[in-house]
């Protein structure tokens, strides 16, 4: 029971048996106390991008220059060694037989070998396609030239910077946003409606005079509510964790969130149309998210796929979201810096949607 | 409501490895005519059809050729408005689990122009001390009350019932029956499918008797009782494998016998007109061929035994 105050003056009671609840808000209200009293639904929405976020940016946070391990072949000179172990070089001797291992297996990033006769050239071994070892063999060059006497010729000066925004958390934070509204509406919309089917509760309340249009709306504006709080929970956690922060506008943020979302509820609804049962729905979802969970750039930038598949990959609706969020949060876009990816999103939602509804099978 | 040239053939199944399968005629040029205020009962074996008719008659199937009219509209084109006066519970349905008895009254109560106020639903379907129940933690029988809970929400003037108590204990069962008889006294017209005979003897004022998706007769239950030969039937099991040295000639040459019918279980079971007669016969004849006699009994014809004189088969054979 609640009651509000009308500009009249006179008092409203809600929930009297007179009033007729509107069938909108009883379905969404049906969609959220499904949800809301699952606790396996509450994880998976809520919990898991943040136990993810935790992991990953744990696992590539922002560490010290690595250590240079190198390995020395017996016979190399004291001199050779002191200099390398004085720059702070971690320096292994090793016989010939376990220096290939240790090559082999990248505990050694590079090999020295001393001539084997005196006034030779000290041979550096290792291997160009590893860039550590490449790292490395320029980094112990350096070492022994200037240990040798070598000046550097022009003037330079290091200057390090550790701005946020440059980090991989930076990167992988809207990434992960994308994903898992992705996943959100994916399986918010898409499994859901296929179990309703299932259950023989779409028939059922097809049998009352239900709208269509009203379940439709409702299953959207179930979504509606739950993407902010996503959103908030997600963002805060990496703010304090990590201190990833936002430097667009928040409206523009928002606008590739609801859109993104969208054009996956709509892509949900084209995939759930004809499923008639779960695990069919399960199977075409995953077939249509892995390809962008892998190619769109959640976890790494898209440009390491080769030139050839990159216009493709620019059109994948996952990729847009992807890049809108990141040129909110990282490079401080706003509304209209996000309108190309809104507009992507657009292309593949309305024609999703249209088709979805158009082959729907409600019965 | 009348419906006319009914038919419904599913297209065979389109295999991947194999050829398609044959189109099924589930349903087969079926006419009924069901009376305002009437209970009408559609009586049939698993499979024979009934679901099929019912789900054409409440606008949720489309008929392959045919037409429904009810209330004097057809699904075609009012269907909103007749959604708003008919009432239906589906064979099954499994409704939100994680929702209370009320908040999903409360949604089903949004549908409607007009619905029935809550707490009388509550109490017509005696789920008051339910009411914050979540409906995956209600009974069998409590579940089926608030189906038909929400199929009386917007006061039907038609109520589909599939098989409302298939599945129930008879304490439920007998609930059911008391939820369909308060309906009825409201004036509203009942539809309902079952394959127990009890069900559509107590409760139907009419049944159409289906199988294999053809009527095979409509009546008033009594009636078509009173119409079989005999009106009482005398069952005697004999013991394991005596059954079949009795031969059906003799058994319907017995003095008032005037048909026998030996059921998969072993059972025969003789129609007859005067049962003293026809006990002391087949006694006579049991001992004259050594079987043992396990069971021996007599009542009056049912509706079962009315589908077995029509068909040939139990309604729970097949």
């Amino acid at each position: 029971m609640c009651s509000w105050r009308l500009p009249e003056g006179t008092f409203v009671i809600a929930d009297s048996p007179e009033r007729r609840p509107h069938p909108i808000v009883q379905l969404t209200l049906m969609r959220l106390r499904e949800m809301g009293r699952e606790p396996g639904v509450l994880f998976w929405a809520f919990g898991f991008p943040v136990v993810l976020s935790l992991a990953l940016g744990i696992a590539f946070r922002a560490r010290g220059p690595e250590p240079v391990v190198v390995g020395a072949l017996l016979g190399t000179s004291p001199e050779v060694h002191q200099a390398l172990v004085d720059a702070k070089v971690r320096v292994k001797d090793l016989d010939s037989a376990s220096a290939s291992t240790e090559l082999r297996a990248g505990r050694i990033s590079v090999l020295l070998a001393p001539p084997a006769v005196p006034g030779q050239p000290l041979t550096y071994r290792f291997d160009p396609s590893r860039p550590e070892a490449r790292n490395a063999r320029a980094t112990i060059n350096g070492i022994l030239q200037r240990a040798a006497g070598q000046r550097e010729a022009r003037l330079v000066r290091d200057e390090e910077i550790h701005e946020p925004g440059s980090r991989y958390i930076d990167f992988l934070i809207p990434g992960l946003i994308a994903m898992n509204l992705m996943s959100g509406s994916m399986w918010g919309i898409g499994w859901v409606v296929v179990h309703m089917r299932v259950r023989k509760l779409l028939k059922r309340l097809l049998a009352a005079p239900m709208r269509r249009r009203h379940l439709m709306i409702s299953l959207g504006l179930a979504r509606l509510v739950v993407i902010p709080i996503e959103l908030l929970i997600i963002l805060v956690f990496s703010r304090i964790f990590f201190g990833v922060q936002v430097t667009g506008s928040y409206v523009a943020l928002l606008a590739v969130a609801f859109g993104g979302s969208a054009c996956f509820a709509s892509i949900a609804i084209a995939v759930a149309s004809r499923a008639q049962n779960t695990e069919t729905v399960s199977g075409l979802m995953n077939l249509v998210m892995m390809p962008m969970f892998i190619t769109s750039g959640v976890f790494f930038s898209a440009s390491n796929f080769p030139d050839v598949v990159q216009p493709v990959i620019r059109a994948l609706p996952l990729t847009a979201m992807c890049d809108g969020l990141r040129a909110v949060m990282i490079d401080g876009a706003g509304i209209v810096g996000v309108l190309p990816y809104l507009a992507i999103l657009a292309l593949w939602g309305v024609p999703a949607f249209t088709l979805g509804l158009r082959y729907f099978r409600w019965r | 409501m009348v419906c006319h040239g009914l038919r419904k053939v599913y297209d065979g199944k389109l295999g991947l490895f194999r050829k398609q399968s044959p189109p099924v005629v589930a349903v087969d040029h079926l006419d009924l005519t069901i009376q305002r205020g009437e209970c009408f009962g559609l009586l049939g074996p698993n499979g024979s059809g009934k679901t099929t008719t019912v789900e054409m008659l409440e606008g949720l199937l489309s008929p392959t050729a045919g037409d429904v009219r009810l209330l004097g509209l057809g699904w075609d084109r009012d269907e909103q408005a007749l959604r708003e006066r008919v009432g239906v519970a589906l064979q099954e349905t499994h409704l939100p689990e994680k929702l209370t008895v009320e908040e999903l009254l409360t949604l089903f109560r949004s549908f409607y122009r007009r619905p029935r106020p809550l707490a009388d639903l509550l109490a017509a379907v005696e789920l008051d001390e339910k009411r914050r129940s979540w409906v995956g933690k209600l009974s069998g029988g409590q579940r089926q009350r608030l189906a038909i809970a929400c199929a009386l929400v917007g006061e039907p003037e038609v109520l589909f019932l599939d098989e409302p108590t298939t599945g129930l204990d008879p304490q439920s069962r007998r609930q059911v029956w008391g939820l369909v008889a308060a309906y009825r006294a409201r004036g509203g017209t009942a539809v309902l499918t079952t394959h127990y005979m009890e069900e559509a003897e107590r409760l139907c004022d009419r049944v159409a008797i289906v199988d294999h998706g053809k009527l095979v007769q409509v009546g008033i239950p009594a009636e078509l009782i009173a119409a079989l030969p005999g009106g009482h039937v005398v069952e005697l099991e004999l013991e394991k494998s005596a059954a079949t040295r009795l031969d059906i000639a003799e058994l319907r040459a017995l003095p008032s016998v005037s048909e026998a019918h030996l059921s998969p279980e072993g059972v025969w079971s003789l129609a007859v007109s005067e049962p003293e007669r026809a006990v002391a016969a087949a006694l006579a004849l049991v001992e004259s061929k050594h079987c043992g006699l396990a069971r021996l009994g007599t009542r009056k014809a049912s509706l079962e035994d009315v589908f077995v004189a029509l068909t040939g088969r139990h309604l729970r054979d097949s």
